[in-house]
């Protein structure tokens, strides 16, 4: 676990309109191994997504460096998988068509890699449904199979669970986690969820905001499968929350 | 639906003109209404059938719905391509847009004494007048199911490294398919009505020179025959592009009623 998947320096964003030019990235440096499951937590307005987009090459208007395997990230590729809030999945197609998108079913090598899919995401059965009769939890499933057919070798998340019950949430988890340690891809995972981020990553980044920096990075020692309620997970949440809090107490300049 | 659900819908349905046969027929019977101008239903029948045996109703109805068909492929067709052309680029639509808009509100009516001027009596000036017809729907409905398109599909499009061929058979004709069969579906209606205009206007075959032929000699059960037989194919193809809809847009996720 020593290769480097993912690296980002020098990273600054502004987003500029007519009259006024706001900072919201602010010199990131951060790289991800091989392997490595990396989760960016922050208040919201601290530009966590836009990072995330900026990694994808969905958004190239920014200074700095991005590369993946030491190569520049010019825009958009299989090779970045990249899972959105919504599920995003086409709502014509069924699912393995999803899964397959611009790949032919009828080719064997395709068939045989949705259906590996299809039974690493758990959706034997509903090969043939259409999103409209998938669960949130199952249509982003889908979305995370779309993506991992394309053997990307990094997956982006965008607040994946985000629109989840606490239930579903829990369960895309543990299935998250199942499909990393098969797939062995590296994750990058934005959340706002302090729980998510440690049940799954290895590294948590702090972000802060106004202008987006990192604040802190706390790696998670803990094996897993990991214990939501045991101590040392109860440690690190701590942990976590003072990292956030001291990032939220510089901010006092409420109004009421 | 069960079979029992579905009579009941058949039943409800036919319940007004049924309703209106009877009376009408009774109305003629009892001698409220002239047996010249309201020819009884029966009668009615009568002459379709003495039509339909002759060979005569078949022939002319080959007739019309062929000159439907190639104005509504060659206008249609050409409606659909523009008007995706249109959707799909930005420039396409600032060059053609504004004339189509302008030739849209131009009654067909009103133009047609010029195709008649300009291309006579003959299949081209119908089949000119069908396409024209046909045309306008299907383009300005392309143009708007390319335009509803969702853009957060094209990201997804964009992240999976669809090619452009992929990102318009995969993202863009399947987003616009609702709009591309209503489109289909007014196009075609709009067809058939060109074609009765066109046929109206002088021809010497086909349900519209039926119509007008028997209007000279006061037949007026065959009139009524031809007027049928125009609502009868118009329902029908609708129904067939309904059937289409509801066959290609099964994935739609919305309210039924």
């Amino acid at each position: 676990m020593t290769a480097t998947a993912l690296e980002i320096s020098h990273l600054n964003k502004t987003f500029r309109t007519a009259d006024t030019s706001t900072h919201v990235l602010d010199d990131i440096h951060l790289s991800l191994k091989k392997q490595e499951f990396v989760s960016i937590i922050g208040p919201s307005g601290c530009g966590k997504s836009t990072l995330l987009k900026i990694a994808a090459g969905l958004d190239i208007d920014y200074e700095g460096q991005v590369q993946l395997n030491g190569a520049d990230v010019k825009g958009p590729s299989k090779e970045k998988g990249f899972i959105f809030q919504e599920h995003r999945l086409f709502p014509w197609a069924t699912v393995e068509k999803n899964i397959a998108a611009d790949l032919s079913l009828k080719n064997d090598e395709v068939r045989h890699k949705v259906d590996e899919m299809i039974e690493l995401v758990r959706l034997k059965g509903f090969e043939k449904a259409y999103p409209k009769q998938l669960s949130g939890g199952m249509s982003q499933r889908v979305a995370i199979a779309r993506a991992l057919l394309r053997s990307p070798q990094v997956l982006l998340l965008d607040e994946p669970f985000g629109a989840l019950d606490a239930f579903t949430r829990n369960h895309m988890q543990e299935s998250l986690l199942d499909i990393w340690r098969q797939n062995q891809t590296s994750m990058l995972l934005v959340t706002h969820d302090i729980d998510e981020a440690i049940f799954l990553s290895n590294r948590i980044v702090v972000m802060d905001a106004r202008p987006g920096r990192i604040k802190a990075v706390i790696p998670v020692d803990l094996t897993y499968p990991r214990n939501r309620v045991g101590v040392p997970f109860q440690q690190l949440r701590t942990q976590v929350l003072g990292a956030l809090n001291h990032v939220e107490a510089e901010d006092v300049s409420y109004e009421i | 639906m069960t079979g029992k659900e579905r009579t009941k819908r058949f039943l409800l349905g036919a319940l007004i003109p049924v309703a209106v046969l009877v009376v009408w027929q009774l109305a003629v019977v009892n001698g409220l209404v002239s047996r010249q101008l309201f020819p009884p239903p029966t009668s009615i029948f009568r002459d379709f059938y003495d039509m339909l045996m002759s060979g005569e109703l078949p022939h002319h109805l080959g007739i019309s719905v062929l000159r439907a068909m190639i104005g509504f492929f060659v206008g249609g067709g050409l409606g659909l391509l523009i008007g995706l052309g249109s959707g799909l680029y930005k420039r396409a639509e600032q060059v053609l847009d504004p004339t189509i808009q302008m030739l849209r509100t131009v009654p067909l009516l009103a133009i047609t004494p010029l195709f008649i001027l300009w291309f006579g009596f003959g299949e081209l000036s119908k089949i000119l007048l069908i396409a024209m017809g046909a045309f306008f729907p299907l383009y300005v409905n392309a143009f708007l199911g390319v335009r509803n398109v969702d853009s957060k599909l094209f990201d997804v499009a964009r992240v999976l490294e669809f090619s452009r061929f992929h990102q318009l058979t995969k993202v863009v004709l399947p987003a616009a398919m609702p709009n591309i069969l209503l489109g289909v579906r007014l196009s075609l209606s709009t067809a058939w009505l060109c074609l009765v205009v066109a046929e109206l206007m002088g021809a010497d075959q086909g349900i519209g020179y039926l119509i007008q032929d028997a209007r000279s000699y006061m037949r007026t059960g065959v009139v009524f025959v031809g007027i049928v037989i125009f609502a009868v194919v118009g329902k029908l193809t609708d129904s067939l592009v309904r059937l289409l809809e509801s066959r290609l847009l099964q994935w739609r996720d919305s309210y039924r009623g």
